[in-house]
């Protein structure tokens, strides 16, 4: 039988045969980190390993650690463990990273999506014959469409707002989804102010090279009639309080996978729900794990118990790993701080 | 159905009333009759006649994603609408359609008459021809459950700014016992005699919670009546005979046979507003004697002498066929209780009493009496005012007592539905008996969705067992359960029931052997019950 590569202790996922951890909840000597989303890169590891496109904005929330960095598909040995970090296609400099040991590989998804949006190096399976995967989105419920079509409807509800002499507000998590909705913004319909939180990832994304439409970022100087048909982006926790009732009439949209559910987003109290996840959807995630050919199957934050059970019913090999990233489900995953 | 699909996702991309009302009123400037005329009919309650049963639609939603039923429920269970999630589960539809709400509300009304498998496929048929937002709303209307945010009276004031008619006598109109099938756009809406059906009641006056006492002025420009626990009610004498409404809309005649004498005994052309209570003969039975006639159709002889029922009248709003509502509270209840002066002995109608105060200190101790009244609390009224439609804040208010409480554990959790859905809302309680905690009472309202998601996080690290959708919990959290009534009732396990059970505080200050006892809350079942 297959020995186990991976082997999942109270600090995180093991890897016994190079004496290192991978996305790690408590300290240890060596992590390898997926990607800079605070469930997955924590603070107080000794070295730290990750793509250097995702160094930046891990420097930017941990401080300065101690970290070395590998490009896509280069092959580090570390102790009996060949390790490379391959696209995820979740935010800019996202991972999985792939293990193998004698022979054996295992592969960690990290938290990844397999739309390319443009902006985050695109998701590719990797054969292996075991497969660590994320569920977030794991029921038949959950299907995204083309991001261009979601595209579409946030400029819509933009120009309609504009035109209206509303101010919008788009909610979405600083890290990542900000930038895609960025990204997917067209400049054109009026000028695109930003929070604090989200300017700030933009300043360090910027900086290595990402391309963003010019944004406005909203100090307590600003003035705030000086900008009609305004986009702002800004974090969720925003919606409902006294800083965004201070731009006047507004109107509200979300952006999440979590909107695809009216009750979500009825809860939210924004006007308008806009589907887009930086996760895969039931679609994406059944045919990224077919692509892998792997075996054996682990899936971590998301409805694990269902998606599991539907993955035996499949004839997978399939287990639920008790991982401490996200929520279990539901909305509260965002809360959490995963960009859902 | 693009045009109601449309309709549909105006509404629930907004929170805010007007836009409801512009999108709404829009509508029913441009939609054909019978398209306007089943709006108003789903958004007054009366929905188009079940087709199917919903454990078919899942087995054929199951069928149609090519997904396991098991996975269908849990999905279900996450969503927590039926409706929208076998919209979601649906691979996308292959073709388009055209027709109407109207079109597809008589697809539904002819699939009452064919078979299991010709329904199913006319089922599939749809799906397969709807949008997602479409497919959500046909779904809606096969199962039933139409809440989207609009109430009567928003559809009724739209309805209004659309036809150009009073909302006042559209919600009039809108009243009673009609449906598509007995009557026309045309005739409901525009045709001159409003009244033509003897049963229309009025639109009900309503109250909300008295919020400041000090602005109501002297206490001599109010009327003060107990709150009773019974339905509200309109009693309806025309043409000879009677009608019995609820507030709910609900023609209940037949219900209360005990009542038909009043046919009778009332002149022709009266309408009394008031109180349909349990009566022992001096003073209303518990809610929970009245809830046993209410479930039945029919009566037994047995119920009907265990629990008569009569009307408590506090208003009266037709007298002699004239609409009396404009005319002074003052003057009405005058009339009514001459009126009631004038039945024959035994009538099962009785004036709810006016209670008289000269300040409010004086209201207040009478009102701290109201549980030996076996009332909720009182009624205030202002003597001047008209009989309002609907819900009006200014004249009527309700003056509640405070509730009952009592410190309970939580011990079962489950999720909730609608906007609540993905949340542990609905709670089972329990309070001690020696070392055992007794379930009691569920409860599902009272805190603060910040609280709720809190509490979910907690129900998810905390779940000792899974029945379905129920997760027993660590017995950790304990709460104050307010209440306004307390029963026994042999059907539940602790012996007790609860009138109106709510979470009032979560008291994260107390500690599971800190809750109260099943002593305790037998002791308030001898002092209130």
């Amino acid at each position: 039988m297959a020995h186990a590569v991976l082997t999942l202790t109270d600090r995180g996922l093991y890897c016994a045969a190079g004496d290192f951890f991978i996305d790690p909840w408590r300290p240890v000597d060596r992590a390898l980190i997926t990607h800079g989303h605070a469930d997955h890169a924590r603070p107080g590891h000794r070295r730290y390993l990750c793509t250097d496109g995702c160094l930046p904005v891990m420097r930017h929330r941990l401080g300065d650690v101690v970290a070395e960095t590998v490009r896509y598909g280069e092959v580090r040995r570390i102790g009996d463990a060949e390790v490379s970090f391959h696209p995820a296609g979740h935010v800019p400099g996202s991972a999985q990273i792939r293990v193998a040991v004698r022979g054996e590989v295992w592969v960690v998804s990290g938290d990844y999506k397999v739309e390319d949006d443009g902006l985050s190096e695109a998701f590719a399976p990797l054969p292996c014959h075991a497969f660590i995967s994320e569920c977030t989105f794991g029921l038949p419920v959950f299907h995204w469409q083309k991001q261009a079509v979601v595209a579409d409807q946030i400029n819509r509800w933009w120009a309609d707002n504009a035109a209206a002499g509303r101010v919008s507000l788009l909610a979405a998590y600083s890290l990542g989804k900000a930038q895609r909705l960025l990204h997917l913004l067209d400049p054109a319909i009026g000028p695109i102010l930003t929070h604090a939180a989200v300017e700030n990832t933009n300043a360090v994304l910027r900086a290595q090279g990402l391309r963003l439409p010019d944004t406005i970022k909203i100090t307590p100087d600003l003035d705030r009639k000086a900008h009609p048909g305004a986009l702002i982006v800004a974090p969720p926790a925003v919606l409902g309080s006294p800083w965004a009732r201070r731009f006047g009439a507004l109107s509200t949209g979300y952006a999440s996978g979590w909107m695809q559910m009216r009750g979500v987003r009825r809860r939210r109290a924004a006007d308008r729900g806009f589907v887009i996840s930086d996760h895969a959807d039931w679609g994406g995630l059944l045919g990224a794990i077919k692509a892998t050919g792997a075996e054996k199957l682990f899936l971590t934050h998301g409805y694990t118990d269902i998606f599991t059970r539907f993955l035996r019913d499949q004839g997978y090999d399939a287990h639920v790993l008790a991982t401490e990233y996200g929520g279990e489900d539901g909305a509260e995953a965002e809360d959490a701080g995963d960009a859902a | 159905m693009r045009r109601f699909a449309a309709l549909f996702t105006v509404i629930d991309q907004t929170t805010r009333t007007s836009e409801k009302v512009a999108a709404l009123a829009a509508y029913f400037s441009r939609a054909p009759d019978a398209d306007k005329l089943w709006t108003i009919a789903i958004f007054s309650g009366r929905r188009p006649k079940r087709a199917v049963t919903t454990t078919r639609l899942r087995d054929w939603a199951a069928e149609a994603a090519g997904i396991p039923l098991w996975l269908f429920e849990d999905s279900y269970a996450v969503v927590g609408d039926l409706a929208e999630t076998i919209a979601l589960v649906l691979p996308p539809a292959r073709g388009a359609s055209d027709g109407d709400l109207s079109h597809w509300i008589n697809l539904l009304r002819d699939m009452t008459n064919s078979d299991d498998e010709a329904r199913k496929q006319a089922v599939l048929r749809a799906w397969d021809r709807l949008d997602t937002t479409e497919r959500l709303v046909f779904n809606k209307l096969l199962t039933g459950g139409f809440r989207m945010g609009v109430s009567q009276k928003l559809m009724t004031r739209a309805l209004a700014q659309a036809t150009g008619r009073d909302e006042a006598e559209l919600a009039h109109r809108l009243m009673g016992d009609w449906s598509p099938d007995t009557t026309s756009f045309a005739d409901l809406i525009e045709a001159e005699d409003a009244t033509a059906d003897l049963s229309r009641p009025y639109p009900f006056c309503l109250a909300y919670g008295v919020e400041d006492l000090a602005a109501l002025g002297p206490a001599s420009d109010w009327l003060a009546e107990w709150k009773w626990d019974g339905i509200r009610a309109q009693v309806i004498a025309r043409g000879g005979a009677l009608h019995i409404w609820s507030r709910g809309e609900e023609l209940m005649t037949d219900r209360f046979p005990e009542l038909a004498r009043l046919a009778g005994d009332l002149p022709d052309g009266t309408v009394l507003d008031g109180e349909l209570v349990a009566w022992d003969g001096a003073a209303p039975l518990p809610f929970a004697a009245l809830q046993k006639r209410i479930t039945r159709k029919t009566v037994p002889k047995k119920l009907l002498a265990e629990a008569p029922v009569i009307l408590l009248a506090y208003d009266l709003l037709e007298a002699g066929g004239a609409d009396l509502r404009t005319a002074p509270l003052s003057d009405r209840r005058a009339r009514l209780d001459t009126l009631l002066d004038a039945l024959p002995q035994g009538a099962p109608v009785q004036a709810s009493p006016v209670i008289m105060a000269e300040d409010w200190d004086r209201l207040s101790a009478i009102r701290a009496e109201a549980r030996e009244k076996k009332a909720e609390g009182l009624m205030i009224k202002r003597r001047a005012s008209p009989y309002h439609v609907g819900r009006k804040r200014g004249d009527w208010w309700k003056w509640k007592l405070d509730p009952l409480t009592i410190d309970a554990v939580m011990i079962y959790a489950q999720a909730g539905h609608g906007r609540r859905a993905n949340l542990f809302t609905d709670f089972t309680f329990a309070v001690w008996q020696g070392n055992e905690l007794v379930p009691f009472t569920k409860a599902y309202s009272g805190l603060t969705d910040a609280e709720f998601g809190q509490i979910t996080q907690w129900v998810r690290r905390n779940t000792l067992q899974r029945f379905g959708p129920v997760r027993q919990v660590t017995p950790h959290h304990v709460f104050e359960i307010a209440f306004e009534g307390i029963q026994e009732s042999p059907r539940h396990k602790s012996g007790i029931a609860l009138r109106f059970p709510r979470m009032l505080r979560w008291r994260q200050d107390k500690t599971v052997d800190q809750a109260d006892s099943l002593d305790h809350l037998r002791a308030l079942l001898a002092q209130y019950g």
